[in-house]
């Protein structure tokens, strides 16, 4: 099976936000990544979980499939799930498969954060 | 942290508006599906004018179920199964369950009419199509139809370098009703439909082997917050619309004898 071509980097926003920076493609293969990704950025203060989408290259059904259970997971945790970074495109995607009904879009990094950290 | 210049803004600009790879496999967005022609044979109940519902919009457990088959002894590539997948996909489906595609076919933004039996009950619903490429395509369902969610139906080749055909939903039931159904018999109705699907797409190819089945339920609680999903229902709308055929039967002969 092909590999991730996908890369994840993880720092901390402040107390309670942690932010994951996506660059390459999600598909169905950066499961792992992400999971992984998500188990770093995640500890018992981290409220919430940034999501920085701005070196995102590709993203097929699959990846939106990920994204969705990455949520459940969230949520789960009673944390919360905001990203940023999006182009007019992926925000377009997000719109068509209603990911946007429970997900945050901001527009900066700062917005994201400053959300992150008043809730 | 250094103010980004001018410069780094106009960089950061054209690369969000820069057109990415995947822009021609995903559909455009639609506030309600619109439906301009309907093929022969397709009943435009419960599509036109309906919004589209993905996974966290409907009110059941949410499932992932993954569904493969390998085309074992047989040479061909991902990309030859999905070019195959999109040409014969109607005649793949099990005779209770039957797809009716536009002109246009299995591509992006094209919805599919769907006349389905489920224990005896009429269901005339649809599917749009939001995503396909050349190794995958993906359907997202309308408001009223049993699932809330997603089907992509995909080609592979596993590390030994045989070529897979899979079918993975990610979807809750969409009401009660519906969810009730799933859990009592439905689910495994669903189970027995995805599996002929793949049976035949590879008998196609002249191969037979087993199907198999990976079910994770990824959220266990349903959403009581759609709840009134319940008046979109599509099987409830299907049912009065064919007990209503009389009805309709006789005032269209009326409306004949006295034009």
């Amino acid at each position: 099976m092909p590999e991730a071509q996908v890369k994840m980097n993880v720092r901390s926003a402040g107390e309670k936000a942690s932010i994951i920076d996506v660059q390459g493609e999600l598909t169905a293969f950066a499961e792992t990544v992400l999971m992984d990704a998500y188990n770093q950025a995640s500890d018992g203060r981290v409220r919430a979980i940034i999501l920085n989408f701005e070196d995102l290259e590709y993203m097929n059904s699959s990846g939106i499939g990920l994204l969705v259970t990455l949520l459940i997971r969230i949520n789960r945790e009673k944390q919360r799930l905001l990203t940023y970074g999006l182009s007019d495109h992926y925000r377009s995607i997000f719109q068509i498969t209603r990911l946007d009904d429970a997900i945050a879009i901001c527009d900066s990094e700062e917005d994201a954060v400053r959300a992150a950290n008043s809730a | 942290m250094t103010e980004p210049t001018p410069q780094d803004q106009r960089r950061q600009e054209e690369k969000l508006n820069r057109e990415p790879r995947d822009a021609a496999f995903w559909a455009q967005r639609v506030e309600r599906l619109e439906v301009s022609d309907v093929p022969e044979g397709a009943a435009n109940l419960n599509v036109q004018g309906r919004r589209e519902v993905g996974a966290l919009q409907g009110f059941g457990q949410l499932w992932q179920k993954t569904y493969r088959v390998r085309l074992v002894g047989i040479e061909t590539t991902p990309e030859e199964v999905v070019r195959v997948w999109k040409e014969h996909f109607p005649e793949f489906q099990p005779p209770n369950s039957r797809f009716y595609p536009s002109m246009a076919g299995v591509a992006p933004g094209e919805v599919l009419f769907i006349s389905a039996s489920v224990g005896g009950m009429p269901v005339y619903t649809g599917v749009r199509v939001i995503y396909a490429d050349d190794e995958s395509f993906t359907v997202m369902t309308p408001e009223g139809h049993p699932e809330s969610g997603w089907n992509t139906f995909s080609a592979y080749q596993d590390d030994d370098g045989v070529t897979v055909a899979q079918i993975q939903s990610l979807s809750r039931a969409n009401d009660p009703i519906y969810e009730l159904g799933f859990r009592v018999v439905g689910s495994t109705e669903q189970e027995r439909i995805w599996t002929h699907v793949l049976k035949t797409l590879s008998a196609h190819f002249g191969v037979n082997e087993p199907v198999t089945l990976e079910k994770v339920c990824v959220d266990p609680k349903v959403q009581w917050s759609h709840v009134m999903n319940i008046w979109q229902n599509a099987g409830a709308r299907s049912m009065l619309y064919t007990m209503a055929t009389p009805i309709r039967w006789i005032r269209g002969l009326i409306g004949r004898r006295n034009p």
